[in-house]
Parts: C-alpha cells; structure tokens; sequence
C-alpha cells in the first residue's frame, strides 16, 4: 500500500477568461483612492493571461489592508494571520506545486513581523508570486510608522520623529538569494501589469515591491518621484539589454564610476553607460541598483533580476519520485524493519 | 600437544522474573548505545521490557563532571512489565561522576559494577568526592565489582592501529560484554549491528569487538561475579515482535495514517529536544510520497503544515512545549479555519527552555486552552511507546471526520523510552477516511455536516468551489466575513460542540479493578505503565482500588463522570502540578486529590504506592522524597 504523491487529477482543462471572472462578489472595502484598487485591477486584468484554471490559483495574505487582497479575487484565497502568509504558501506549494499561488503582503507584514519567513522562502526559492505593497506606514492600524518608513519620521506611534533606519525591500530580496526580484508603483498601470506578468511567468519566487500610496496615513510618500509629470526625469524604468536611461527624452544616462553610480546629463552616446543585464548569475549590478534613490539618483524600476534556479517544491517532489520510482515504499518494510523476532 | 583449558569456576544459575540495570557513565562514554544494544538483545530474547534513557542536554559537558553523566536504564522481565523499574538491581558505572549521581538508586545490596581505573585523583575531584568511594567504605550496602575496565580494554586492542583516545572510547563495549555475560545473553546480535555500522570503519570495528569479547570473556573467567542470573523468556502473546521507541512509533504511526486514508503526510517542524527524532524518523520516507520540511521556526513549522492541509494533504507538525507556545496563534488560525491539522507536543520539562531532555505532562493546559479566544481543539495522548503508533493514526482519523485541529500529547519518557512491539497486520488498522467536499452548485464554506458539524473539506484545484477562508470570523451561512453578534455566538458554539461530539466517535474508558470501591486512580499520557501497576499491586493486597487511564483528554469519554463517582476517593497522579486535577474538578466538582510530581523523572510505582495507601489512610500523610544525587543526575 501507497500513499498517492500529488492530487494532479483533480486539474481541470484550460479555460478562457477573462478579467471579470477574476472578480469575487465581495465589496471591496479599502479607502477610496487607495492604491490598492490600482493593484487589484491590475492582478484582475493580468491572470487572465496566464491561462491558468481559476480553481488553480490561489491567493494567500497575512494582515494588513493589503492582506484583504485574496477576497476580493475569484480564485481560492487564505487571509492568514499577521507575517505568516508565505509558511502557509510554501507549504501549499510543497504540498501541491502544480498550483500557483501568489502572497500578498505589506512592508509591516513582511518585512516586520514575517521578515524571518520572507528570508527563508527566498533562499528556498519556493515557486511563489510574491506581491509586496509598500505604502511605508500601518493603515490598517491607523498610522504607525513601519520598517520601510523613512528616518525621523512622525507618526502617531513617533511624535518626535523615528529614531531608526528603513529597509530597502529589494536589497533584502536580493541579499536573501530571490531569483526574481522586481519594483513597480501603483501610479503606472502599466508598468504594474506588466511587472505582475513577469513575476507570474517566472518559475521561482518572484518578488514585486510595489510603491502604493496611502491616502489616509501617507499621502504622498513616493509623489516626489512618481506622479505622472515628474516620473519620467525622476524614475529609471530598467529594460534588460538597454543601457540605463531617463529623462523626458531619455537624454540622461547612468554609468558607474569605480563602484558608485553616477548620472550623465545629456549623455550624447551609449558609451559608457550601464547596460541592464537582468540574467546576469551574480546580482553585482542589482546590488548597485538598489541603492540609487530620490533626489540623488532616479528610482529604478522595474526586473532588477531574474535568474533560474531548481525550485524548493519541485527538489522535494523530485526526491519523492526517484524514491517512488526506485521502489515505492511498502508499509510492511518499514514495519518489519530493525531486528525482529516471532513468538507462537 | 598440551592445551590449557581454563579451569571454569562452578558457578550458581539464579532465575529472577526481572533484573533492572542502569548503565552510567560520561556522555561521551556510549552509555546510549550500550543500553539500547543490550535492550534490543534482551528484546531478541523474549523478554518484556522497558527503557528509559536518561541523558544531558549538553552534548558534551566537561568530561568526567557531575553533569556530564548520562545514563540508560532498562527492566526487562519474564513476565508482563510497564515500567523501567523502580531502582535499579544493577548499575554500571565508568566513572567516579556516575557513581556519585546514581548510587543513591541502587536497592540496597545490588550489584555496583565500576571502571576502577576512572578512580583517580582528577576524577574524583570532579565529582566532588573528598575521599574514593571505593575504599572509605561509603559504598558498603552495595556489593561492589571492581573492574579496570579501561586497562583490560586497553589490553584487548593492543597491535591496533588506533590511539589511546580511540581505544578509549571501545570500554563501553568491554562493559556491554559483561553484561550480557552475566545475564547469559548472546553477542551476535551487538556483533550483526556492529557490523553494519563500524563496516567501512575497520579498525574501530575489530576494537569494537574485541572489546565486547574481551568483556564477555572476562565474566566467563573471572571469579568476581559467584552468580549468573537467568531471566527467561515472558509470556507473551503470538506474533511478529520488533522493538520500538515512542518516537520511532509516532513517525511510523503517521506513516500508517497516510497508508490507510491514501493521502500524502506532509511534516514540517523545527528541530526541538525531544521530538526531533519524529523529524529524522519521517524525512527518511520519500518513498512514501512523506515530504518533510525543517522550517525557519516553530510558527513556519505550523503554518506550512496549515498549507498543506488546507491542499488536502495530511497536515502534521510537531515540537515540544516551548514550540507549541509559539505555534499558538497558528494553531488558531487552523481552529477557526476548521482544518485538519496534528500537531505533536512531545513534552518536556518546562516552563521556559526548563529541562529540555528530562519528561513532564505539563502541557495539558496548554494545549486545552493556550489561545486567545474560546478556542478548542481535540487532545489524544498515547499511554506507552508502542501505543504512540495507535494514537497517531487515532490523531489524523478524528481530525479528518470532524474537520478539527488534534494535539497529540507525547512526552520525553514515552518518547525516547521503548519497548518490544507486536507488529500490527495492516489488516488490524483502523481505516482512516477523508471526503473532500462535493462539487455542487450550493457549496458554502461553513455549511456543517449534520452528524459531527465538520464544514466541508474544499481543496484547491476543486473547480467551482473557489472561496475564502481566514482567521476572521465567517458567517455560518455564507462564509463571508461577519461581525455580526448573534453569527459569532453561533459560530463559537458550533466549534465547542464539534469537539464536543467527538464524544460519539471514541471508547469508553476502560476501567481495571471493580467497578466501585474505595479508590479510582485516574491518570493519562506516560505515567501508565507506573499508575497502573501501582493499583494492581494494591488490588493484589486486598485494597479496594481501581485505576483508568484516559487517552482522550479533550473531549473526554462518555463514561468518565459515571467512574469519577463509583468510588468514594479519587487519586490523580501527574507529572505536573495539578493539571488534569483542575479539568476534573472543575468539570465534575469532583474532590480528586494529586500525587504531583515536577522532577523531570518519571513516577516510580513505589510513589504512587505510597500515596494510595494514605489515601486509604492506612498510613500518615505521603511525601515524595527525592534523593540529592538522583535529582542531579543527568544535570
């Protein structure tokens, strides 16, 4: 007798969808002008797309206004309990890796009270989507400061000021070994579908920090480099196998002096400049990346990286089916084993 | 051609019915391995038995220091036995630190087996001895066998390529010899194992062996020991036997339960003293389809686990009570997301980090109601190690019928003590059923199933039956969330009355002695074999005692009020300070009375004795005692 090693058959044909059938019968129920409708819309109009049975596909949030996400998406969803969405999607996935399963989470679910998880999921390189929403405050508890928000910060929690530094969300991704690693804003609808596309196709974790505005606790926070009139001198949308290049008129350039990058204004020609390499095995260049930032640098966006990697959940489905394959295991074997003996 | 043939002293054969031996000595001395060598050949024989191993938690304290000592006691009978006896009728000790922290167990005229050459000054120095036991005169109710050992070992592996530091390290050989001489054991089955597991060690091999003859050799020929005791076989009943601890019968009974419900067991745990080995055990069963993962932490351990069941799979974790602490708001999530999750707690001496290798039932509480919010759960505990095998698939058979998380109450001693097991026919198990819901139009989440109010079991990749689950409360008719008072209230008593009924779904307690007296002693978890004994030897005296042993602590079987109030008293002896005490009384306003003991050390049945027999005032008020070498032991 053997325990079966997946439950594949219960995978149904390929349907065709569309954006409203992604769309749950809930009300949605964040704050008007939030950007996580921006989010969601863009989630809504991207799964179509990736041809994947809705039953198939599962969401699964820890807590925060961003954790809200899985009900308002028509596909299986799991609204967890505070930092623990990814031990819940990696055990899923291990269990089934023929489901795909997206996390969302926020920069206090993530990266404060689940930061030990996020560490662990990534250097696993579980087959995980996993979607950050980084508005830089708690919302959902009504405006504390969180581990992205910037030094000094007042907030209800920090009347005089934070006395402690942020955390780049994308360093940390890339420090822990993520195999897909990737920055968008709420603003650009876009780029964020797109983005999302990227991270989904990607077999791997992926990991998508998303700048999203909070209108109620944090208006603002990215306006200064992300509205639509300033993004283009002030954002660097990051395009594999191009040099790097901003500007109205894509006039600005970036090159690296030594180990520190630097912007060439009107930089006439290509040379010289950084060219995007998104495959590249070492994150040498992402790590430069990750550190440009308003108003020093333009704020990159967009792959920062993207490399292949043999995933957690497909390793330990593969060490069940080489032993599977060797010898399914019979229970009598295992019970008999060691030394025994009989008495009649 | 002359031959010396040696010149074999007469030497008497005593028959005993049961010998308890412990073997003491520093933790790099091998005194495990010697124990469960000579369990395992004892087990080969036919005896009954059972362990207990007793080890530090630093894997090496300083050499030859007082908390350093690690030991392995193991009784073994030719008749029916529960417990690793009471005080040992034999210790073998390599050192001065061992002699110091067990003596004070040893009965009265029992046999002091020592290494004479680990007496020196440095040693018993270390063990703060002022003078040598061996020769002020300390030891002399104890008959005292003075070997030298680490000499003798030394002299059987000369011409080996091998130090003095690795000779060194074959005395517990040379000692496990011995003993199985002394007993009339064979080697062969020390000598298969050796093989197989010195095989591309050579050297260490041959030492090994010839140690252990050298020993075997030694008893045969030397005229220290005037007796050979002979413990025959017990009488047991037909059947397939191995020998199993409570570790190794938990993972295989897991194991059991994905066989008979053909779903595929996912583990995944942080390693934690003493449940790792469930850990070991279940990583090695790939070809099960067992997938098991060592998680970040205790709280990924539980939530990974959560994953798995809620994709249909068998959700396990496991750990130990300072785990359990942290897996506390997980294991809510799964009690209000009405998932089929097990979760062991090997427990251990707390509270805090407490005394991570030493045993305690002090997790009841915990598990009943260590979460915010009314929040119950289902609690099984297996009674002995091989017992760990039923209760496990017990575990995962109640979880997956009522929809419910299950704890599974192991403990240090069930854990890592063993015993010879009858090997179950597959036949004999229990069928172990799963239904995930069906798929139709009028599907809700929380719609519960009349009989045990379990809500539907809807796993992803179920076409049509996409839906939301969570920790936040739901409405019962719809599966949105719901702040709604009167849903709440409703839904909170829902998931009181599922575990309620489980009640219907487990047997009675069973009851030995008559069925009323003058004394019920109720116990539950691994001090079975001790509570049991306890009040059969009472009833073998003419004491109108009974006992029970509850394997179900949450609910509690159907009968159990009616038992509670057969007798005038009722004694509940627990290795913790009162816990299932206060259920009892407060469930049943029942005036139990405990025999509490938080010593990290299992109940001897000499205790629990004791407190009968106040209890039916045939003496004054009873008092533990602990002696102050004993309690050291093991540091």
């Amino acid at each position: 007798m053997t325990a079966p090693t997946s439950n594949g058959s219960l995978i149904s044909d390929l349907p065709v969808l569309t954006r409203k059938d992604f769309v749950s019968d809930q009300e949605v129920r964040w704050c008007p002008g939030c950007g996580d409708y921006s989010i969601l819309a863009q989630m809504q109009k991207m799964l179509p797309s990736l041809k994947i049975p809705r039953e198939n596909l599962v969401f699964i949030s820890g807590i925060g206004c961003s954790s809200r996400f899985p009900y308002y998406v028509e596909s299986y969803g799991f609204h967890s309990i505070h930092g623990r969405a990814l031990t819940i999607a990696s055990g899923l996935k291990s269990a089934r890796p023929e489901l795909t399963v997206f996390v969302v989470t926020g920069d206090g679910d993530g990266l404060s009270i689940g930061g030990n998880h996020l560490l662990h999921a990534m250097r696993r390189n579980v087959d995980l989507n996993v979607i950050l929403f980084n508005n830089r405050i708690y919302g959902l508890t009504k405006g504390q400061f969180s581990p992205t928000s910037e030094f000094g910060k007042v907030t209800k929690s920090s009347p005089y000021g934070t006395t402690e530094q942020p955390l780049n969300p994308i360093r940390i991704a890339l420090a822990a070994g993520a195999t897909f690693v990737a920055r968008s804003i709420d603003r650009d609808t876009k780029h964020l579908e797109e983005t999302l596309y990227q991270a989904a196709q990607h077999k791997g974790i992926s990991f998508v920090e998303v700048y999203q505005n909070c209108n109620i606790f944090n208006d603002g926070a990215f306006a200064a480099f992300a509205e639509k009139e300033v993004r283009q001198d002030r954002m660097l949308y990051l395009e594999h196998g191009k040099p790097l290049r901003f500007g109205k008129n894509m006039e600005h350039g970036i090159r690296l002096n030594g180990f520190t990058p630097e912007v060439v204004l009107n930089a006439e020609s290509d040379d010289g400049l950084l060219i995007h390499d998104i495959y590249n095995p070492t994150p040498a260049l992402a790590n430069i990346l990750v550190g440009m930032d308003y108003p020093e640098f333009p704020v990159p966006a967009g792959i920062f990286r993207s490399v292949t990697a043999p995933t957690f959940d497909e390793l330990l489905q593969k060490q069940v089916d080489d032993a599977v394959a060797k010898g399914a295991g019979k229970f009598e074997d295992v019970l008999y084993s060691g030394e025994t003996w009989t008495v009649s | 051609m002359t031959t010396e043939t040696p010149v074999l002293p007469e030497r008497l054969v005593e028959e005993l019915d049961r010998v308890t031996i412990r073997f003491a000595g520093d933790s790099g001395d091998g005194m495990q391995l010697t124990g469960t060598q000579f369990t395992k050949t004892t087990a080969v024989f036919g005896n009954d038995l059972a362990t207990l191993p007793d080890y530090p938690a630093e894997i090496r304290a300083p050499t030859g220091s007082l908390p350093g000592v690690s030991g392995f006691q193991l009784s073994f009978a030719s008749s029916d036995i529960r417990t690793p006896g009471d005080a040992p009728d034999v210790l073998v000790a390599m050192n001065p630190a061992a002699v110091k922290t067990n003596v004070n167990d040893l009965r009265p005229g029992g046999l002091l087996i020592v290494d004479e050459d680990e007496f020196n000054s440095g040693n018993l120095k270390k063990a703060a001895y002022a003078s040598n036991p061996l020769e002020d005169g300390s030891l002399a109710k104890w008959q005292v066998i003075k070997v030298r050992i680490t000499r003798q070992n030394e002299m059987a592996l000369e011409g080996l390529p091998l130090n003095t530091a690795q000779k060194f390290k074959s005395r517990n050989f040379y000692a496990l010899g011995l003993i199985l001489w002394l007993y009339g054991r064979s080697m062969d089955t020390t000598v298969k194992w050796a093989q197989e597991r010195f095989g591309r060690m050579p050297d260490q091999l041959e030492a090994n062996l010839r140690a252990l003859r050298a020993g075997y050799n030694f008893g045969d020929t030397t005229e220290l020991f005037r007796v050979r005791y002979d413990v025959p076989p017990a009488d047991v009943p037909p059947g397939d036997y191995r020998h199993i601890s409570g570790n190794e019968a938990t993972a295989l009974g897991f194991l059991a339960a994905s066989v008979q419900s053909g779903l595929p067991l996912f583990y995944a745990s942080y390693p934690i003293t003493p449940a790792s080995d469930v850990l070991h055990e279940l990583s090695k069963l790939r070809n099960f389809g067992v997938k098991t993962m060592q998680a970040e932490d205790e709280i990924a351990a539980i939530g990974a686990a959560i994953g798995a069941a809620y994709g249909g799979h068998l959700g396990l974790t496991g750990t130990s009570g300072p785990g359990l602490a942290l897996k506390s708001e997980a294991l809510n999530l799964a009690v209000m997301t009405e998932l089929p999750l097990v979760v062991i707690d090997v427990q251990r001496a707390g509270p805090s980090t407490g005394m991570p290798t030493k045993t305690e039932q002090s997790d009841l509480l915990q598990a009943m109601f260590g979460r915010n919010g009314d929040s119950p759960v289902a609690i099984v505990a297996p009674a002995t190690p091989t017992e760990c095998f039923t209760m496990a698939v017990e575990a995962f058979r109640i979880a997956l019928k009522h929809m419910v998380p299950v704890i599974y109450l192991s403990d240090g001693y069930l854990g890592n003590g063993s015993e010879p097991w009858r090997i179950p026919k597959l036949a004999d198990l229990p069928k172990v059923a799963y239904h995930y819901a069906a798929q139709d139009a009028d599907f809700s989440p929380y719609r519960r199933d009349a009989e045990t109010l379990a809500r539907p079991w809807a796993v992803p990749g179920q076409k049509g039956l996409e839906h939301r689950i969570g920790g936040l409360e739901k409405s019962g008719a719809t599966g949105d969330i719901s702040y709604d008072p009167e849903n709440h209230h409703k839904m909170t008593l829902a998931r009181a009355e599922k575990v309620a009924r489980i009640v219907n779904d487990i047997p009675l307690l069973e009851v030995l002695g008559p069925e009323t007296g003058d004394l019920l002693v109720l116990s539950w978890g691994g001090t079975y074999g001790a509570t049991t004994t306890a009040a059969e030897r009472a009833r073998r005296a003419g004491k109108s005692v009974a006992s029970a042993h509850l394997r179900y602590l949450n609910p509690f079987p159907a009968n159990l009020e009616t038992v509670l109030r057969s007798y005038k008293r009722v004694l509940i002896p627990e290795l913790n300070n009162g816990q299932l005490s206060l259920l009892i009384r407060g469930k049943f306003m029942v005036d139990a009375v405990g025999l509490n003991k938080i010593s990290g050390q299992p109940f001897k049945i000499a205790e629990v004795e004791g407190k009968i027999d106040e209890m039916l005032g045939l003496t004054g008020p009873y008092h533990l005692q602990f002696g102050p070498a004993a309690t050291l032991g093991g540091g």
